[in-house]
């Protein structure tokens, strides 16, 4: 974990609610690690998952706007500083030869950096992308530049009709990597074999000290944001 | 010249009065990852209880203006793996003393726990947390009852052989009354303010934030309200008052020891700055040069005059 002061490069709407957030000035982070990001006028950090980083420093991250806190992180312009926690959490395993990533709406963000480190090692995964509908789609261009893209709708206004997990069916994989709502999450750990999955928590400090974030998994109590976010999916007790 | 941060707390001396809160620094040795934590003059260890426990369903955490609620519900390993392989792993990173924080729901159970202790070396004063709002039929309980809260710390005192400091909680009517209660009943020293029992209503859901509908308040918000009780029982009893409540920079720290506290702790703050307490140890001497103090001990309640 480090605290950095980082610099906004862009912040540009990718749909509705989705928008994404380049930042220069960070430490280069695993796929599958998140950022605290200090909002003025809010007492606690945002946790915001790892969409890229670069070598270089930029981060991108890919954030939905669900309350007053990101409503402020949208309003970002070029030259904004944010004060940030970055280097959180534990990230994702590597250890697949043919990895399926199952993302769920804004749980798509932490799937881009991890398909971008496979292709790095000469693996092209497979990529489930669930959404709600067409108009919630995003960075489906992006993903097919290291994937197999497979894009669902729960209304079949765009790709297959269903969610990631149904519309994982049948695809071959010996790992999968998965990050949505909960409920997605434990389809998936119910369905898809062998794989890990990415939580979701609400968090008091994002670095281990207040135990606000806690689960249980079958190795005993886990905090999301030090032992995870990234866990086995046989080991989280549903 | 050099400022004099030292002060000496239940014959403890400790470098600075800066003391990070039980329940927002874990068991102290993750955070040395981050900095050299022997900077601390002292530090709250994470609340223990007998056995070991998860604590409440989450969420337990929701944010508020200027502070968070909390209802952890003492998670914990328990006291056995407190003193087997936490403090073991805090003696190597950090070299000074610490205080033992210990929660409960019956008298046995917080006089097993506390006197557990009592052949730690590393530990120089046990916290007896008779406030906790988030563990049910116990911890607050304890603390709201002046007559339960004497007893407690009664049967508690005759088998602990560390010095206790006994941890208020501010939702009383008389915080006053609680410290002569606690005296009373045999503590050396109090803390407080223990959290403001708080609640959120998520408007969109209809639900209250937290899975047990109320937490803990705590965060700069609170301080004023800390500052006050704080002077209130300095005022009331004879003991050494340990502050705590929103402090965030050194110069609550100084308006903390102001109103009577001999030394101060840190909560609230780490969990947004995990290095919020070395800025505090950093930013003392240069706010003791403005405000032409010598040293932190002449300080201790002036405003109580």
């Amino acid at each position: 974990m480090k605290r950095e002061l980082l610099s906004v490069i862009s912040c540009r709407p990718l749909n509705g609610t989705v928008f994404e957030l380049k930042l220069a000035g960070a430490s280069a982070m695993r796929a599958g690690q998140f950022v605290e990001l200090s909002v003025p006028g809010f007492f606690l950090r945002r946790p915001i998952s790892v969409a890229d980083s670069e070598a270089d420093g930029t981060l991108t991250l890919l954030i939905k706007t669900v309350g007053e806190g990101t409503k402020k992180l949208r309003a970002l312009a070029p030259g904004d500083t944010l004060d940030a926690l970055t280097g959180l959490g534990n990230g994702f395993d590597l250890d697949a030869s043919s990895p399926l990533l199952v993302g769920g709406g804004i749980g798509c963000a932490p799937l881009y950096k991890l398909a971008k480190e496979f292709a790095a090692a000469g693996v092209r995964p497979h990529a489930v992308l669930g959404f709600r509908n067409a108009e919630e789609m995003y960075y489906v261009k992006e993903f097919e530049r290291y994937c197999d893209v497979t894009v669902a709708t729960d209304d079949g206004s765009a790709g297959v009709k269903g969610n990631a997990v149904t519309a994982s069916a049948g695809i071959p994989h010996d790992r999968f990597y998965a990050c949505g709502p909960q409920v997605m999450l434990r389809a998936a750990a119910g369905s898809l074999g062998r794989g890990q999955v990415s939580l979701e928590a609400r968090m008091g400090c994002g670095f281990g000290a207040c135990m606000g974030c806690s689960i249980v998994t079958t190795k005993g109590y886990a905090r999301v944001c030090k032992e995870g976010p990234v866990f086995e999916a046989a080991e989280v007790v549903w | 010249m050099v400022r004099d941060t030292t002060v000496s707390f239940l014959g403890y001396e400790m470098k600075n009065p800066v003391v990070p809160a039980s329940g927002t620094f874990g068991f102290g040795w993750e955070f040395a990852e981050y900095y050299d934590i022997d900077i601390l003059g002292s530090m709250s260890l994470k609340g223990t209880t007998a056995e070991a426990r998860y604590g409440n369903p989450l969420p337990r955490i929701a944010e508020c203006t200027a502070g968070l609620i909390n209802a952890i519900g003492l998670q914990n390993p328990g006291v056995a793996a407190v003193i087997g392989e936490e403090i073991p792993r805090l003696d190597k990173v950090y070299h000074g003393k610490v205080i033992a924080n210990v929660g409960g729901h019956s008298v046995e159970e917080y006089v097993t726990t506390a006197s557990a202790f009592n052949d730690c070396d590393k530990v120089f004063a046990v916290e007896l947390n008779i406030s906790c709002p988030n563990v049910k039929g116990g911890g607050m309980a304890f603390g709201t009852d002046a007559k339960i809260a004497k007893n407690l710390v009664y049967e508690v005192k005759k088998s602990v052989t560390k010095p206790l400091i006994v941890k208020l909680s501010p939702n009383v009517t008389s915080i006053a009354d609680m410290a002569k209660a606690a005296v009373d009943g045999g503590a050396d020293a109090v803390s407080l303010i223990n959290t403001l029992v708080g609640m959120r209503i998520d408007i969109k859901t209809r639900r209250p934030v937290i899975s047990v509908r109320t937490g803990g308040f705590s965060g700069p918000a609170v301080f004023p309200v800390a500052v006050r009780m704080v002077s209130e029982v300095a005022r009331a009893v004879d003991v050494p008052v340990m502050g705590i409540g929103g402090v965030s920079s050194a110069r609550d720290v100084i308006e903390m020891m102001m109103a009577g506290a001999g030394a101060v702790q840190v909560g609230a703050a780490n969990l947004v700055d995990p290095y919020a307490c070395k800025h505090i140890v950093e930013e003392l001497p240069a706010v003791m040069e403005e405000l032409g103090i010598n040293s932190l001990k002449e300080i201790i309640g002036v405003a109580n005059a």
